[in-house]
């Protein structure tokens, strides 16, 4: 019996939400008497014995150079194996790109229920319930899961990384590793220095910014905060920012710990992508906008004044010029 | 070039969110009911504009739902499917639905199976992915973009923090998103044409679900905004590192 995390990477590196899903995992092992065990696909530069301190005690390692890019297909079958040889009760995901492709699949081919945008612990209580987002943020589900294994997806930002000490035993797992069919031919990284689904702080403009010639105070705000780059539907659509920077019902859902969003009126659909954040910061001139019903902290106040005296404000506390 | 495309009916954007029969229940009374937004805007769409460059392809839509759904396929088959399949079953879980949706493509021998990236309503990204395993055909998912030039597909998907360009051959499973179409409105040709169109009634297969829903739950309302003086951004910095300790 074990609880079995998989392990994502980019680039061989170990994604941060991975280091969530591990914390979430050895935390759902403890609970259920049994051990936290991590499964790592294609090759890996991160040292893997120490994510141990993230309490995985093994982690099983399939090093085909074949499995650096992502074949849900091929992904699918060799983790079954590791879920397998393991003897996995629980198996855990990162909700993130590569969780929303591979869960699914594994729920389908293992008959093992799936729990995807899981925001809590499993209530082992009475049967085995996880908590859920639903309705874009509006509302949550408690899905009791009914299978002998249980898969959980678990949001981004939704679980905290716990770290403790401990080396996790390396064992390189033997996989037959299928071809796969999907080739990838490139990879184009977006300008800004930090993914937006992973950012803990997200600086998001709207169409109060009059045009994409004024962008430079919101990017400015947004390095010095070491923030990731969002904006709204309208924005996206009048081509002033890349279509990946759409953060809202129809674009991206995010989570971050604070969301800053500067002439942004706060529809419900742009409400729905962003009401997940810990922290909502909103600076409008209209007193009416409605996103400050949703706000912890509003400026009524012109973006253009606002916004180049709060990044000031920031270099003070953080002590640089 | 035979393509599915998956359309699921979800609650207007717009809709009030509330729960009845002790919060187990989705409080459907005022409710205005939409082709889930990915769904229509992405899927649906850029299937017809396949369709458009290339017109000996076929598009059906297939829904797993009760009759209420109809009013929502027929503005489908408006917007331009061929003709439409209705799985005649409520909605148990993920993967009762997709076990129905599998059947269907079982049977109609498709190139393409086209979904949206998630419903609006259950948020679980699971379908596409869930079909493709039980039809054992590869799957891109999240995709912003799709091109075909033979039986060779040329996707671009999100990753974290950007897209990457990938080539896969027919069949493929594909999710879609932001970025492969703009939204359309009907036309009067075409609402009128979608009353003809047939609308197929099939009964659903016997799967077992997975999981189910035990009951929902509302978040806990904001306190309230606290209002800051647009001069003294030092004052919000204090508030964001102190108290908020968000900075």
């Amino acid at each position: 019996m074990s609880v079995l995390i998989f392990i994502d990477t980019a680039d061989g590196h170990v994604k941060k939400a991975s280091l969530e899903a591990m914390s979430y995992g050895a935390k759902v092992a403890e609970q259920l008497g049994t051990v936290a065990e991590g499964v790592v696909l294609g090759t890996v530069t991160n040292d893997l014995a120490a994510l141990g301190k993230y309490g995985v005690k093994k982690i099983h390692h399939v090093a085909k150079d074949t499995l650096n890019h992502l074949d849900a297909q091929v992904y699918t079958k060799v983790i079954a194996e590791v879920a397998r040889a393991t003897s996995a009760t629980v198996i855990v995901f990162s909700n993130n790109v590569d969780g929303k492709a591979i869960a699914p699949r594994l729920s389908a081919r293992l008959k093992s229920g799936l729990v995807s945008g899981a925001v809590a612990l499993p209530d082992t209580g009475k049967g085995f319930v996880v908590k859920k987002n639903v309705f874009s943020g509006k509302a949550f589900a408690n899905v009791s899961v009914t299978t002998d294994v249980k898969i959980i997806a678990l949001n981004p930002n939704a679980y905290p990384i716990i770290t403790g000490d401990g080396a996790a035993e390396v064992v390189a797992f033997n996989a037959a590793v299928e071809p796969g069919k999907i080739k990838v031919t490139q990879v184009t990284k977006a300008s800004g220095e930090v993914p937006l689904t992973e950012a803990e702080i997200v600086v998001s403009a709207g169409r109060g910014l009059k045009g994409p010639e004024n962008w430079g105070m919101v990017e400015d705000l947004a390095k010095t905060l070491h923030a990731a780059l969002a904006c709204s539907r309208p924005v996206a659509d009048a081509h002033w920012r890349p279509h990946n920077e759409h953060v809202g019902q129809t674009g991206i859902a995010i989570a971050p710990n604070l969301y800053i969003a500067i002439g942004i009126s706060g529809a419900i659909q742009h409400l729905a992508g962003v009401n997940r954040s810990k922290v909502i910061v909103v600076i409008n001139k209209d007193p009416e906008a409605p996103f400050f019903k949703a706000a912890d902290y509003g400026i009524v106040g012109d973006a253009f004044e606002v916004v180049p005296k709060f990044t000031a404000a920031v270099k003070k506390l953080k002590g640089v010029a | 070039m035979k393509i599915l495309v998956c359309i699921s009916k979800t609650p207007d954007t717009t809709a009030k969110i509330a729960f009845t029969d002790n919060n187990t229940k989705f409080d459907t009374s005022g409710v205005q009911w939409i082709i889930n937004p990915y769904d229509e805007w992405y899927a649906l769409v850029r299937a017809i504009e396949l369709k458009e460059a290339n017109a000996s392809a076929v598009i059906h839509l297939v829904t797993v739902a009760g009759a209420d759904a109809d009013p929502i396929i027929r503005k489908a088959l408006a917007l331009g499917g061929d003709e439409a399949i209705r799985v005649n079953a409520g909605s148990q879980d993920s993967f009762y639905i997709a076990s129905q949706i599998a059947e269907v493509a079982k049977t109609g021998g498709y190139d393409l199976v086209f979904t949206g990236k998630e419903t609006i309503d259950y948020n679980g990204s699971s379908i596409g992915g869930m079909v493709a395993e039980l039809l054992d055909l590869p799957y891109v998912s999240l995709a912003t973009k799709f091109e075909i030039n033979g039986s060779t597909c040329t996707i671009n998907r999100e990753i974290e923090g950007g897209e990457e360009t990938c080539e896969a051959a027919l069949p493929l499973v594909v999710s879609c998103q932001k970025g492969m179409a703009e939204q359309r409105i009907p036309n009067m040709k075409g609402i009128m044409g979608a009353r003809t169109k047939p609308l197929k009634v099939v009964e659903p297969v016997a799967v077992d679900a997975l999981t189910s829903v035990a009951g929902f739950e509302l978040p806990p309302a904001k306190a309230g905004v606290k209002l800051v003086d647009p001069e003294n951004m030092e004052e919000l910095v204090r508030l964001l590192h102190e108290e908020a300790k968000a900075i």
